[in-house]
Formats: C-alpha cells, structure tokens, sequence
C-alpha cells in the first residue's frame, strides 16, 4: 500500500517495551503482526488494561481454576461426608498437618478392567466416527468448493442448517429410524430384506457421531479445498495424469492440514460424548463419558470421576495442542 | 472435470439425503395420530393432537421459559466478552499472557462437555463453601456455565472477522483525533456487527441446546428444556417430542433463511462502499 511508506518507520520496540527475555522474539512478532493502531493502544490507552482483563479473568476464574480443582482432587480420599472427600491437607492438631496425596484413584482405574476397557472402547468408538465422517464429509466439501459460487453458498447453508437445531432432538431422530420396527427396516422389508437390529449397537453409535459431527468435518475442509489453485489439476492433466492420480498426488496432500483440522474436531469430543451412546449405544459397554456421570452422580465418588476426567484429558492432550496450533495458524494466515 | 460431476452429485445427494431424511422424518411422524411412532395411521392423520399434548405440558413449557431466559442472558454475556477476547487477540498484537489466552479461548470447543460440566460444578462447590457464592447451584451456574463454553465460540467467530480487514480504517480515525473507545463504537463495532449478530445466534442455539454442562451445574428446581427432553426420550419414543422438534425446526429454518439474506445484503453493502471509498481517494 501507498499509505504505508509515507509513514515513518516504527521505533524499534526492544528499548520501550517487552525488553525482558522474550522482547527480541515479541519485537519480531510485533514488525510482522498488525502495525500502528495496536502500537498506539498498547502505549496509550488505559482502558487497554480493562478490555484485556475482563474475558482473561473470566476465562482463568471459570475455566483454567476448574481443571486445577480437578486434578486436586484426583489425589483426595473419598468420605462418606459433604463435600464427599477428604481435603488434600488437613488440620489434624493445633500445629498439626497432615498431606493427603492419595494415588489409589489412579490405581484404582488401572487395576478395574471397567475403566481401561472403556477408555479403550471410546477411543476405539471416537477413531472410527471419526474415519466415516472424512469418508462422507470429503466427497461433500469437494463437491462444495468446486460448485458455482451461488450454489455454493446454499450448500453451505444446508450444512449448517442441521447445527442450529437442537443436537438432542437429532440424535433422537434416529431412534425412530434404527429401531427393529423403525422406517430403514420398513423400507428394508419391502424388498424383502432384514428386519437387522440397529439400535443399541456400535452401529448406532457411529451413526449417531456422523451425524452429528459432519458439520465439523465438512467446514474446515471446505475452507482448504476452496482456496486450491485449479491451475495444478490442469497442469497435471496436460502431463498425461488421469483424475485419480491427480487427486492422489496433489488434491488429497494439499488438503491435509483440513483433514487433520475436521478429524480432531470430530475425534476430541466425540471420546467424551455422553448423549449419543446413551441414547443409540450398547448397554454393557460403555464410553468414558457415560462412566464419568455414573461415577459422579450414582456413586458420588467425587474423587475417582476426577481421576478419570483427569486421564482423559491426559489422553486427548496432545489432541487438542494439535488443533490449537491449527487453529492459530488457520486465523493468522487469514490476515495475509 | 466434466467427468467427475456425476461423482460430486452422487456424493451431494447421499450427503444431504443423509442430513435431512432424520429431520424429515420427525417432522413428518409429528402429524401422525397413532402412538406408535412408526406406524403410520392413515385414516386420522394429519393430526395437531400431539401439539396440543405439547402445548399442555406445564413441565415443558415451563422448562422452556426457563431455557429462553438462560439464553437470552448467556448470548448477551458471552457476546461482550467474546468480543472483547476477539478484538485482543486480533488487534492488540503481542502481550504478555497472550497464549495463555488464545488457549483458553480455543480449549472450550473441543473439551469434552462431561469434563467442562465437572470441573464447573467442583468450582461452584469450592467457591461456595470458600466465599458462600453462588448459594445452590441454578439459574446463576447454568448461564456462568453457558457463557465459559460459548464465549469461545464468540471469540473465534468475532476474531476471524477482524482478520479479513487491516487497521487501516482504526488508524485514519485515530489520526483524526478519535479516542480508541470512540473508534471501537464508531469504526470497528460497525465492521464487525455481522459477526457479533451470528455470534449472539450462536451462543444462544450452544445454550438452548446444552443437556450436558446444565445437568452438572443446574441444582433442583432449575430444570432447562433439554433435561426433559433427555429423561422423557431415554424411555423411548414419544410423538410429542416430534411436535417439538418440528417447531424448532421450522423458527430455526426461518431464522437461518433470513439472516443468510441480510448478511449478504451486508456483505454487498460494506463491499460497495469500500470500493467508493477507494474510489475517492
């Protein structure tokens, strides 16, 4: 732009601010992030302090507190008591203090084949979903992106449409078709095939994720696969490749970091999901989520359902790191 | 590419046959007059007697006033802070504790609910034998609750928005004398209206529809509408939540219908006049 070198160039920033250890790397940050608007504020305005607090403190008070609560008490003791645990360090005498970091809840989960096995059972459930939404979820953003732009918009607006209803009420939509007696074996018995028992199984579950989860799946691949320079496509087709091959060699590695961003997006809460395999799933296997209720609610052992949200946070860690990363970069690179 | 259009249909067709036959059938079977949901009664349907069974429901009806308030007021907190978390982390570049932010901000919409709902309500227990508030958990925990979750959502919406503009227009107000909280009101408010409207939407559909969060933190006596609806469906099929979900259905249709034709309105608009004003200069 014109504007911009007819100004003056910016002071260098590592003798007024953030000189400490990482003022090289934030002096970097700030000559290639956004230019004056921010400079100014940062230096002169007050009310700068308020608006960064306000979301900061409630995001630390009712989100970052709450995890830390939790993995406090996954080393307390259970109690027959309200609040029903023992506090992690505890009065005992005038002077007196006794430490109680107890990790029998983790032993306790490891040993008791109900929870490894459902920790197993959900990531098994979670991975799976995860590959029939890309299957489904690919062909339709594909088709998407490459559609006329008005088409497109009204596409995209059928996809999203289904996400402004109530989840509920979806995932309870099936009910009515998956059952013995239910409209698919309805349809199935006019040609004469079935009755086949859908509900209450693995199948239902998958179904039930796919369903719900598409939306998630669909818009970050279509952000990818919409911003493809067709001209490779045509360049490869001139060197003699057929449409297969094209696809396979510049189509699906360019729309990686899409499928990477639509696949944790559906996998990471689809391990905790707690609805859909209540509704749809088996009852003598359950997900994680399931257990974590049970264990809080019917057993009130408040420690043990900390333990095991603690593990499963532990499990979907790196999970989650990957789509934060993703993520940054996806609303960093939208300002180039 | 003539040859693969058949292919791209084909998926399109299953894609959306897949999406809307569920919600096809609810709305469908919701006129049908016979209790079972699959039997189909031609003799007396269509029917409304199932929306007036709804209709009548004081435990329904009151659930969902209560689900309308913990909405309402949830969308407007999570909108302003939502903005206000999207516009830091857009326009106030680098600071101290920024990551910590851009963490939490992006940890809420991929955390598993029932982990989100635990931790909640553990806080809630500790605070209130700590400082006495909030007293019980209900209306108060739900929108807490809601607005931790859906502010995130705000944040990205609000966020992505900023980024499709530079500051160019922040700064030639500023040089013009404005103070910033003026060029936030008179300048970047006004670009980013579209985004804070559908996030208002937006928080307000992740709120009416939240069972799982609400049924950690919502004490007795504080039951939303996705509570009752989960206890009623748990033991199996019933009509009357067909009617539901039907007029759910349709206000949503509706409301996505008419804010898609006003967003590109708006869209026309600002692309016009940025176009003049580059014009003019």
């Amino acid at each position: 732009m014109a504007r911009s070198q007819v100004r003056q160039p910016p002071k260098p920033l590592i003798d007024t601010w953030g000189a400490g250890r990482l003022g090289l790397i934030f002096s970097l940050l700030y000559r290639f992030g956004p230019p004056r608007w921010s400079q100014y504020v940062r230096k002169n305005w007050a009310g700068r302090r308020l608006v960064v607090a306000a979301p900061y403190l409630w995001l630390f008070l009712f989100f970052a507190v709450p995890f830390i609560i939790v993995l406090k008490l996954s080393f307390s003791e259970v109690r027959l008591a309200m609040p029903p645990f023992a506090p992690l360090i505890e009065k005992v005498g005038d002077l007196a203090y006794a430490l109680n970091v107890n990790l029998g809840n983790y032993a306790f989960l490891l040993s008791d084949a109900l929870y490894v096995n459902s920790y197993l059972y959900s990531v098994k459930v979670a991975a799976i979903s995860t590959v029939f939404c890309l299957l489904l979820g690919y062909p339709m953003s594909y088709a998407i992106a490459r559609s006329t732009p008005t088409l497109r918009s009204l596409w995209l607006m059928l996809i999203i449409l289904p996400f402004w209803t109530s989840f509920l009420l979806r995932v309870y939509a099936w009910v009515g078709l998956l059952k013995t007696d239910g409209l698919i074996n309805q349809v199935l018995g006019l040609l004469s095939l079935g009755p086949f028992t859908m509900m209450y199984t693995d199948f239902a579950v998958y179904i039930g994720i796919v369903y719900s989860y598409l939306p998630f799946m669909i818009l970050p691949l279509y952000s990818n696969l919409e911003k493809h320079d067709l001209t490779l496509l045509e360049a490869s087709a001139d060197l003699g490749a057929g449409p297969i091959k094209s696809f396979l060699r510049i189509t699906l590695p360019l729309s990686a970091s899409g499928i990477i961003a639509g696949s944790l997006l559906v996998f990471i809460p689809a391990v905790g999901e707690y609805v859909i395999p209540s509704l749809l799933g088996r009852s003598d296997q359950l997900m994680i989520g399931r257990v974590l209720t049970d264990e809080f609610f019917s057993n009130r052992d408040w420690p043990v359902a900390s333990a095991v949200s603690t593990a499963m946070l532990l499990l979907l860690v790196v999970p989650i790191v990957l789509f934060q990363r993703y993520q940054n970069r996806e609303l960093a690179g939208a300002r180039k | 590419m003539k040859s693969k259009s058949w292919f791209r249909r084909l998926a399109l067709f299953f894609g959306f046959a897949f999406l809307y036959v569920p919600i096809l059938s609810m709305v469908v079977y919701s006129f049908n007059n016979s209790r079972l949901v699959t039997v189909w009664d031609a003799a007396d349907s269509p029917t409304l007697k199932w929306y007036r069974l709804l209709f009548s429901n004081e435990q329904m009806l009151s659930a969902a006033w209560l689900s309308i308030q913990v909405a309402t007021v949830n969308a407007t907190g999570a909108v302003i802070l939502g903005t206000l978390a999207g516009l830091v982390l857009a326009r106030f570049g680098p600071f101290k504790g920024r990551t910590l932010l851009s963490a939490m901000t992006t940890a809420p919409l991929v955390c598993p609910e029932v982990i989100t709902g635990l931790s909640l309500l553990l806080l809630f227990v500790f605070m209130e034998q700590l400082i006495g508030w909030p007293q019980g958990r209900g209306f108060t925990t739900i929108v807490i609750a809601h607005i931790t979750f859906s502010m995130a959502y705000v944040t990205v919406v609000v966020q992505s928005r900023l980024s499709t503009f530079d500051d160019s227009l922040e700064e030639a107000a500023l040089d013009l004398g404005a103070r910033p909280a003026k060029v936030f009101f008179r300048i970047t408010l006004p670009l980013i209206l579209p985004a804070i409207l559908s996030g208002w939407l937006l928080a307000f559909t992740l709120s009416w529809d939240d069972l799982v969060i609400s049924q950690f933190v919502a004490g007795p006596g504080s039951t939303t509408l996705p509570m009752v609806v989960f206890s009623k469906v748990r033991l199996g099929v019933s009509p009357d939540i067909n009617a539901l979900a039907t007029i759910m259905v349709t206000i949503v249709g509706i409301g996505v219908i008419l804010s898609s034709l006003y967003m590109r309105r708006q869209e026309r608009r600002l692309a016009l006049e940025m176009q003049l004003a580059k014009a003019e200069k």
